[in-house]
């Protein structure tokens, strides 16, 4: 078997599924900016899901399950089953009241029962147990009531027909965690449409279904090898859309947080197609707008993989790198917070292949007007481990910081900041006498350098854009009316330097 | 300008190589491979003017070779080479050359990055259509090809967007291979390239022979149209349209239709919400007889979806819907078989629902006629005009006019003119404003008098609103109706009023004044702007809010030119002269400028 999963918890409420833990995403400044913006009026709730029922049967209560000789049993268990697959409108509140109540304490029971009753899961009650859960969870999920829905400002959207869903989730839970559960009985239903159809579900507004959806995946995942492959490459479809197409899904932190597991069992050395997930999907996830939703979870992917093989170190920082935010400070701490969770695990031999493009990019940040970024990137030099493969590669992360950070520290607006710079670049002092000196001296010559350097550039450019201008005329010397219109475009284009 | 360097360029810089030793290729790769992003994105979005500094030849020998090996730039820096490459074809030698810049692009046609990639099709398209045929069978299919069986979906999904450009010009037997190679893309394993094929494929149809169309496009319609993700069978109904297009109706009936149908009513309700937003287009595609029999059933489903997206994705088709159907029975059909349901719409729960109809069920009006539309339009709109939502009554109130073509603005003024007077005084100031800008029409059709008695203290009132954008309006307004009365109705009804304001305690309306001086003096003329409104003007100088004192200033520079030279010496100048020594800059300032551009200095 080439994956395992850890073993499985004890199960219990869908707040403590038997994940690796998780710590909670951090916000950044501290304070939440929901007051600051209004509620929005709401509109009515919608739901997809009440429109196929046609002609609504009237439900009348069935005798007990613990009431009946075992005889009987499981033909009541079917009839129960039946009752609970007739739908109801949850929009309108007060509409039969009775069968609601019904539904509703057959699903307890239902739930009491296969959670506590040994030798109830035989063979003919899965397609029925199936049919049930199928018919109330699968729907098409309502369109959001807010189309600028923000995970991390608004209220989400709650599904109004939870009374019965949650039941029936938590009877789905409990039949799947059930010792009496066959998987090799269940897989004939339980198929790779059924996922699919599960995986939708994760866009849900509603925290409480996506909770539920989050243990029940993990358990289909950890009972139904046959099925892993598919829910792996489903979920990297889900990540995919979700970067390139639509920006918005609902369950991304649920989903990777059921991949943090998949990940932390995966056997080494590690398949091709597990390391393409990690270049090719957790990588690019890192450029999504709305990272802060499920960064905790996603930074905890990344480092699982790189615990699994140092190797994959260089193919992360540069990916890293390459998505670092330009404009969203927010963002760019949480980027280095990364960067430091890596740096703690990460290798001296992989260090040495991406120090110097990781320090530029460390000095950039230091050089940020945001002091929140130009803080975190300067916390660096706080980590031990980290100030020891500084120390131990000085000669080449000196340099590449060395310019900016001498910079900065004469022209940053924040005094904190500046004398954050001041012990760093104490600490560079002591580390390497030698080497400091040699590039305080150099810098000021470095800086007339590259004046002269952007001053022979733009003679570059203008000597390009006189050739260019007399090609032009070479080739329509004859017409004289285009070369007119040319000029004064020619003139703001060159102007660049 | 790339688009500058282009054509025609490329030939005679072949020919007149003679100082290229001045830029070594060396010195410019430099510039593009900067270590500042910035600076190698300047350098690259000149790469024109690189490749002719290179000439012809080395362009295509050595600088297309450095830029397809150094692909793995900045996104941005991508994109920008994406574009300029699909203007290149003159730079590296015209059509005979255009190949080679396939690999740097075939290379960024397989980048993560949407953007990147898109581009990187949008330039391979227009470069196809520079290949000679041979050149295009020679090297451009082959690069479709080999997106098209690119192991990430990235090259996939970029390939479905060159099938169409290559087809027509292809020979039969290749165009077997294209159409293969569409075919096993429609039923790829990732959805993100079935949705990719799934909407190149009413393109793809069009410039296929109609026996292919049937056999083939037909039945990968069918396929996407049952897709197990609805993000795929949404797109199926877009290319419907396209493919509805080219068959008979016989062969729509039996090939298109079964599964339009189904789409209309399908469990999801994006795919209805495609089905609704397509309509018209859907509706011109099919004729007139399925129309009838299929659509107008379809859509009255759609008007009462439990969606509300749906219904007011269908709501917003109400008009063209109706506009396009076949003149003779029209009138029937739609007091038969629509109207009833738009009136279900009018009460709708949802508000986007009822502005979605309020935009466009003025519309009706011009189709159903005068009699019909006061009988059965004009209880709707007066319900709308009502309505708790200002979107509803803002959208209805925006449309007036086409029914006032229909049925006069007389029959108009005695239904709407009370709801329009109590719309007046809205809560909402876009719904004042979408009022004030209709009253100079309905002021011209009511006569002065009829406006005098109804509508002129509204006018007036809305001078004084709390919000600006209202009172500017209103300034606007009260111009547009004096260029409609004339002067002596502005000197009688409005100027004095106007001028009163001048001594209001709160300086927003004293500086309302301004405003509506500014933009009466010219329709008023010089008498009028002398006598009366220069004299409070020129009072209003010695205002202690600067606010006024610089609008003074501007007011004098706006009326100045209709003044004669009398007045300017003697009285306005020596009060500008006064407010250029004001303590406040921006009193000085305007005073100035004032004085220099009436040249009183």
């Amino acid at each position: 078997m080439e994956t395992k999963l850890p073993p499985a918890s004890t199960p219990g409420s869908p707040s403590s599924p038997g994940l690796s833990p998780v710590p909670p995403p951090d916000k950044v400044d501290g304070f939440s900016r929901r007051s600051l913006r209004r509620a929005r009026p709401r509109r009515s709730h919608s739901s997809s899901q009440f429109r196929y029922q046609s002609n609504q049967q009237e439900l009348t209560p069935l005798p007990l399950l613990k009431d009946v000789p075992a005889s009987e049993l499981h033909e009541l268990l079917s009839r129960k089953l039946a009752q609970c697959g007739v739908m109801f409108d949850f929009l309108d509140c007060v509409a039969d009241l009775k069968g609601k109540e019904v539904k509703r304490a057959a699903l307890n029971e239902l739930v009491e029962c296969v959670g506590s009753t040994r030798g109830v899961l035989i063979e003919p009650v899965y397609p029925d147990i199936i049919r049930m859960i199928s018919v109330n969870i699968f729907r098409t999920l309502p369109p959001s009531e807010n189309p600028e829905f923000d995970p991390e400002e608004d209220e989400p959207n709650l599904e109004p027909s939870w009374p019965h869903l949650q039941l029936v989730y938590e009877f789905f839970l409990r039949f799947l965690e059930s010792p009496d559960f066959q998987p090799s009985v269940a897989k004939r239903y339980v198929d790779q449409k059924f996922v699919l159809m599960l995986l939708e579900l994760f866009d849900s507004e509603d925290p409480r279904e996506r909770e539920y959806l989050k243990t029940i995946l993990h358990r289909v995942y950890g009972k139904f090898l046959g099925l892993r492959a598919y829910i792996r490459k489903q979920c990297s479809h889900i990540f995919l859309r979700f970067i390139y197409e639509l920006e918005h899904f609902n369950g991304v932190a649920e989903l990777l947080e059921i991949l943090g597991s998949i990940i932390n069992g995966f056997a080494l050395p590690l398949k091709t197609e597990h390391k393409q997930f990690l270049v090719r999907v957790l990588i690019p996830l890192h450029s999504v707008k709305s990272l802060s939703v499920f960064h905790a979870q996603l930074a905890y992917c990344v480092v699982q993989f790189l615990e699994k093989d140092a190797t994959l170190t260089e193919h992360v920082i540069r990916g890293l790198l390459k998505y670092w935010p330009k404009t969203c400070t927010q963002k760019e701490v949480m980027f280095l917070g990364e960067m430091e969770e890596i740096l703690d695990v990460i290798e001296p031999s992989q260090f040495v292949k991406i120090q110097e493009p990781l320090f530029k990019q460390v000095a950039r940040c230091v050089s940020s007007p945001h002091f929140q970024v130009a803080e975190r990137a300067l916390y660096f030099w706080n980590n031990e481990y980290i100030l020891s493969l500084i120390e131990d590669n000085c000669h080449t992360v000196l340099p590449a910081v060395f310019g900016t950070l001498y910079q900065v520290s004469k022209e940053h607006w924040n005094q904190t900041i500046v004398s954050l710079i001041y012990n760093v670049l104490k600490t560079f002092m002591e580390m390497n006498g030698k080497l400091f000196d040699e590039l305080t001296a150099s810098y000021k010559l470095e800086k007339q350098q590259e004046q002269q350097k952007a001053q022979e550039r733009q003679e570059l450019w203008q000597g390009l854009e006189e050739l260019r201008l007399r090609r032009l005329q070479g080739t329509q010397g004859a017409k004289e009316v285009p070369l007119q219109r040319l000029t004064p475009q020619v003139a703001t284009g060159g102007g660049q330097s | 300008m790339a688009g500058v360097a282009g054509p025609g360029t490329g030939q005679g810089a072949a020919g007149g190589d003679g100082d290229d030793s001045l830029y070594p290729i060396a010195v410019l790769i430099d510039e593009l491979r900067n270590e500042d992003v910035q600076l190698r994105l300047n350098s690259i979005k000149k790469l024109s003017t690189i490749a002719l500094a290179l000439g012809v030849e080395r362009t295509r020998t050595e600088l297309l070779p450095f830029l397809t090996d150094t692909i793995y730039d900045e996104d941005e820096v991508l994109l920008a080479l994406a574009e300029q490459l699909g203007n290149f074809t003159g730079l590296v030698g015209g059509p005979d050359f255009a190949h080679c810049l396939l690999p740097p692009l075939e290379s960024l046609a397989t980048v993560e990055e949407t953007v990147v990639r898109d581009k990187a099709v949008e330039s391979l398209r227009q470069i196809s259509q520079e290949h000679t045929p041979v050149a295009l069978e020679a090297h451009f299919v082959p690069l479709v090809k080999r997106l098209a069986s690119g192991d990430w979906f990235t090259s996939r999904t970029s390939a479905c967007g060159l099938f169409s450009v290559c087809y027509p010009r292809a020979s039969h037997a290749v165009k077997a291979e294209i159409r293969q190679h569409f075919r096993s893309l429609c039923s790829d394993d990732t959805p993100m390239v079935r949705r990719a094929a799934a909407s190149k494929l009413g393109e793809f149809a069009k410039v296929l022979e109609l026996d292919s169309v049937k056999s083939e496009i037909v039945p990968l319609f069918t396929n996407l149209a049952s897709d197990e993700q609805d993000s795929v069978r949404l797109l199926a109904v877009e290319a419907c349209v396209s493919i509805a297009q080219l068959l008979s109706e016989d062969d729509l009936e039996a090939l298109v239709m079964p599964t339009l149908r189904q789409a209309a009513e399908d469990k999801s309700w994006r795919v209805r919400y495609m089905v609704a937003d397509k309509f018209s287009e859907l509706q011109k595609a099919v004729g007139p007889k399925i129309t009838l029999n299929d659509l107008i059933p379809a859509f009255q489903n759609l008007l009462k979806d439990c969606e509300a997206e749906v219904r007011a994705a269908a709501a917003h088709k109400v008009k063209e819907l109706c506009e396009n159907l076949p003149m003779e029975g029209r009138e029937t059909i739609i007091m038969n078989q629509i109207l009833p349901y738009i009136k279900e719409l009018v009460s709708d729960t949802n508000q986007h629902v009822k502005s979605a109809l309020a935009s466009v069920i003025m519309g009706l009006s011009t189709i159903l006629g005068k009699g019909n539309t006061i009988e059965h339009l004009l209880p709707l709109f007066l319900a709308q005009l009502k309505d708790e939502c200002p979107e509803v009554r803002l959208n209805i109130i925006s449309n007036l006019d086409c029914v006032n073509e229909v049925i006069g603005i007389r029959q108009l003024s005695q239904s709407l003119l009370p709801a329009i007077v109590e719309l007046a005084e809205d809560a909402k100031w876009r719904v004042r404003l979408a009022i004030i800008e209709y009253m100079p029409l309905l002021a011209g059709q009511l006569g002065v008098e009829f406006f005098d008695e109804k509508l002129n203290s509204l006018c007036m009132a809305w001078l004084v609103d709390h919000v600006h954008a209202i009172r500017e309006a209103a300034t606007h307004n009260l111009m547009k109706l004096v260029q409609k009365f004339g002067k002596e109705w502005a000197q009688n009804t409005i100027v004095p009023k106007v001028l009163v304001m001048a001594n209001d305690p709160n300086y927003l309306h004293r500086m309302t004044t301004l405003f509506c001086i500014n933009a009466l003096s010219e329709a008023c003329g010089q008498e009028i702007t002398t006598k009366q409104m220069l004299p409070v003007v020129l009072k209003m100088a010695r205002d202690q809010v600067a606010n006024v004192r610089f609008n003074v200033a501007k007011s004098l520079q706006k009326i100045g030119p209709i003044l004669d030279t009398d007045a300017l010496q003697e009285e306005v100048k020596p009060v500008l002269q006064k407010l250029g020594q004001d303590e406040d800059v921006d009193v000085k300032y305007f005073a100035q400028e004032a004085i220099s551009v009436l040249a009183l200095a």
